[in-house]
């Protein structure tokens, strides 16, 4: 148990903050500030590219070269992660349900607000969620309003974790769609399982294969002060080549050691998307949402655009915006960040439909738990099952499981599951990645699987 | 009874230098040397027991200005971060961050005033008592606000702090406690509120005591009129406190589990020292596996604050300020409760970000590579294991393993061979020692301890 809590601590959010200081010519430019470096640094990147793409130097040059065979027939899966347990009782609402006005005198939303739920009368979507509402009316949208499992841990970082590992087991290291590339995934395509965060989702976490972070796709680069040229080729090469050397150490060094020996393939492959003095090198051909103080839109954006050029994603994980850990000041996180990410979303699905893209990507949105069924003041504890969602154009675009009202709940408090975690993953290896779940998934023997892909 | 294993071992510039990393912020030039001379014990006094808290040499200033972390955005962690490059106190400076990351709260949702506030306390009881900590956050603004204890009352008593109060800060996910518990402590823990003022924040915190539930609570089987006093020392006094404490802290400084024997031996001391921290502190400090077990990443704080240290350079860009949320440790921003994974601080993304740290220590610092202004033996003058040990001695000689060693030379020849052409000969020599210099503080030795 030592280390026991803080196994469970989890990825920063990068935060792109309000009032940065200046830029100093030459200095790389804060994750998501919008801010650029110029000059010495095209300059630089240029040539160490040049170089690359002679294929001078031994061991950059296979994976530059490597034209990656696609898995699982091109499919990508995206899991969109919001963090501190979504309130499902907000974001589909009986609206008109009298135990629910009397559980949240504050909070619930008024009668006749937002687009009724077409599969249940009683629900109705909360407004910030309306994009999504209709996507769901197109049929590209799979509502889980109950998903959970038996037991439920409300604590943050197990619940969390178990949702990581896909598992109950509190011990497990190994993220499951990290497992899941262990078992197809390449030795030398660290895109495979991308996290678009500051820091390596733990899904992704992987015992064999390699994955990546990658914050900024458009800005993913390297530079030594006063180095050029030739050495500064010769150097980031040997940044991979001490990496290299260390990668069968112990754990601390191994794991400084293979970020390393990633990180220049990384950097060659990104190149085609790296930024021009501030200009992204894509363009997205619909509009995303824009936000002073989050850069989700733009990830999702970079992510259509990498998907676009060919890069050989299939795992990826993203972070949304928002803190819905509402034991306090709920109206205002549903009102604001889950409105950017329900929009930013439904342009992402219209970005792959416009780029031919939509029948490759399917995106599943978690929380590690629900809230309490009954509000404190203004906002709600933690709960037990809370709200999952599969969106994209292959998506089977029904519920699944039932919602369970407000009348008989758990004896916490709590919403009752009405759908299994394990079996959504199980659900997705085998209907949309082509894989067995047994030997992925622990209990994927115990649990049915909901039919989510068409 | 046993007592905690001590290390027995040889104690020379390596350990001390190990030791420096683990329990602060590395060594100056020729510090871990002269630490080695003190011996374990006596090195280990010095840290437990520095003989003066104050900073050395003069405030941190960005663009000539005094840092102001209350009112710049950023100045906040160029603020910490210049203690800890400066600090005389290095194991008081780090157990500020150790509490940081244990009673992790964030200005996400707190004003940068009480952040700063809270951030005091941590380093008032850095080595103090661990009762004393725990009631003093219980009642901490900042903490009061980050796990909504202001807005927790006897009508509508808010879980928030009760649950992480048991599963992060005291006893453990699931261990020895229930649903119930968290439900009852929260009602023990209402009584305290704030005012907001426009302009100003939360303001006025104060214990109320008709917010106060004043009922009795039934807690981990035992029944009274409990208040948020009681809850923390509920909480510390009960008996899986111990164990959960002292691996927790062990985990800090060492990253294997202590053993079970080392695990109860450090349990008795805790209680012994009627939860004494600088015991705990000083026993793990002492331990064989802090010294012969496995390395371990350096927090990306640590490793900028090192390099800043080696390079003999304070702080004085405010670069800093999103450089460190690069690297994966915005101070001051945990990225939750449970504060940052040690356990995973590199992936792809963060050391792309502890590179552009190490790179932002090197400004002002690497060599200009024109050679009509750097003087510099050329290529064909300075071997490569010359170029070498002279980016070594820029770094004060840290201890790099033979594979890194075999690398860097490796680089160096082919750096040198790349200058065929004669008026290469004396840029690239330049170029090549910049790059050593990037080369050696991004390897793995220098990312781990």
């Amino acid at each position: 148990m030592a280390h026991h809590c803080r196994d469970f601590a989890h990825a920063a959010r990068a935060r792109a903050g309000q009032g940065l200081p200046a830029i100093e010519p030459g200095m790389p430019a804060p994750a998501g500030s919008g801010l650029s470096r110029r000059g010495f640094l095209l300059r630089s990147a240029g040539l160490a590219l040049a170089v690359y793409g002679g294929g001078r130097l031994a061991p950059l040059q296979a994976e530059a070269a490597l034209a990656q065979a696609p898995l699982a027939g091109g499919r990508v899966l995206v899991q969109v992660f919001l963090a501190g347990g979504l309130d499902s009782v907000s974001f589909l609402a009986p609206t008109e349900d009298a135990t629910y006005r009397r559980l949240r005198p504050r909070l619930a939303l008024p009668p006749g607000t937002g687009t009724p739920f077409r599969e249940d009368g009683r629900l109705r979507w909360h407004p910030s969620a309306a994009a999504l509402a209709g996507l769901h009316a197109e049929g590209k949208v799979s509502v889980l309003p109950a998903v959970g499992y038996e037991h439920p841990d409300q604590s943050h970082f197990v619940s969390r974790h178990f949702h990581e590992v896909g598992a109950l087991d509190p011990r497990l290291a190994t993220g499951w769609m990290g497992r899941y590339l262990d078992r197809v995934g390449t030795m030398d395509n660290p895109l495979q399982g991308l996290a678009l965060d500051g820091t390596l989702a733990p899904a992704l976490a992987a015992g064999r294969v390699p994955v990546a972070a990658v914050a900024e796709p458009g800005n993913y680069d390297f530079w030594a002060r006063d180095v050029w040229g030739d050495v500064e080729a010769l150097m980031l090469d040997a940044t991979a080549r001490i990496g290299a050397a260390h990668a069968g150490g112990g754990p601390a060094t191994a794991q400084v050691a293979r970020a390393a020996m990633h990180t220049a393939g990384l950097r060659t492959r990104l190149a085609p998307l790296r930024e021009r003095d501030g200009v992204p090198a894509f363009t997205s051909p619909v509009a995303y949402p824009a936000d002073p103080d989050s850069d989700f839109p733009q990830r999702l954006a970079a992510l259509a655009a990498m998907l676009g050029s060919g890069l050989p994603l299939h795992c990826v994980a993203i972070t949304a915006p928002g803190d819905y850990d509402t034991h306090a000041n709920q109206t205002a996180v549903l009102n604001g960040p889950l409105k950017l990410t329900c929009d930013a979303l439904a342009a992402f699905q219209r970005d792959l439909e416009v780029r031919g893209l939509a029948d490759r990507v399917l995106v599943h949105v978690w929380s590690e738990f629900g809230r309490r069924a009954a509000e404190n003041a203004e906002g709600t504890d933690h709960g037990a099952a809370g709200l999952g969602l599969v969106i994209g154009s292959r998506a089977a675009g029904r519920m699944v499981g039932e919602f369970p009202g407000l009348d008989v709940l758990d004896q916490d408090g709590n919403l009752r599951a009405t759908s299994d975690f394990r079996g959504v993953y199980a659900a997705l290896l085998e209907q949309w990645l082509g894989t067995d779940a047994n030997g992925l998934i622990p209990d994927a023997a115990a649990v049915a699987r909901p039919q989510l892909v068409r | 009874m046993r007592s905690v294993p001590e290390y027995r071992g040889r104690f020379r510039r390596e350990q001390a230098e190990r030791l420096l990393w683990r329990a602060g912020f590395g060594p100056r030039p020729g510090q871990a040397k002269d630490l080695a001379r003190k011996g374990l014990d006596g090195a280990v006094r010095s840290l437990t027991h520095p003989a003066s808290r104050s900073l050395r040499g003069r405030p941190a200033q960005v663009g000539g200005r005094p840092l102001a972390p209350r009112d710049v955005w950023g100045h906040d962690s160029l603020w910490w971060l210049d203690r800890m490059v400066r600090t005389r106190a290095p194991l008081v400076e780090r157990m500020t961050l150790v509490w940081h990351d244990w009673f992790a709260t964030s200005k996400a949702a707190v004003d940068t005033r009480w952040m700063l506030h809270q951030n005091a306390l941590f380093r008032r009881h850095a080595l103090g008592n661990f009762r004393g900590l725990l009631r003093a956050v219980t009642r901490d603004p900042a903490m009061l606000v980050w796990l909504n204890g202001v807005e927790s009352t006897r009508e509508l008593p808010n879980e928030n702090y009760a649950r992480e109060l048991q599963e992060l800060f005291t006893l453990g996910a699931g261990r020895g406690y229930t649903e119930r518990d968290v439900r009852e402590l929260a009602r023990a823990l209402t009584g305290w509120r704030a005012d907001w003022q426009e302009g100003a924040g939360m303001v006025g915190f104060r214990y109320d005591k008709t917010w106060h539930d004043p009922g009795v609570k039934r807690v981990f089987g035992k029944r009274g009129r409990f208040d948020w006093r009681d809850a923390a020392d509920l909480a510390l006094e009960h008996e899986q406190h111990p164990g959960f404490f002292v691996a927790k802290l062990w985990g800090y400084f060492i990253p294997e589990p202590p053993s079970r024997r080392t695990r109860a031996a450090l349990e008795r001391l805790y209680v012994r020292e009627r939860h004494d921290i600088r015991p705990v502190v000083a026993a793990i400090l002492r331990h064989p596996a802090l010294y012969t077990g496995p390395r371990m990443v350096k927090p990306p704080a640590v490793y900028v604050a090192g390099l800043l240290r080696a390079a003999g350079r304070g702080v004085d860009s405010d670069a800093w300020a999103w450089m460190l949320p690069m690297a994966g440790q915005a101070l001051f921003e945990p990225p939750n409760v449970a504060g940052w994974n040690d356990e995973r601080w590199v992936d792809t993304g963060t050391w792309r970000g502890r590179w552009m740290a190490a790179n932002h220590v090197l400004e002002g610092r690497s060599l200009n590579p024109d050679p009509a202004v750097t003087k510099y033996p050329s290529t064909r003058k300075e071997r490569p294991a010359e170029a070498v040990a002279r980016a070594h001695r820029f770094w004060g000689k840290p201890t790099l393993s033979t594979a890194t060693r075999r690398e860097l030379i490796g680089f160096a020849q082919r750096a040198g061979a790349a200058a065929t052409e004669e008026w290469q000969q004396e840029g690239y020599a330049i170029l090549r020692q910049n790059a050593l210099r990037m080369l050696i503080a991004t390897s793995p030795d220098l990312h781990t301890s």
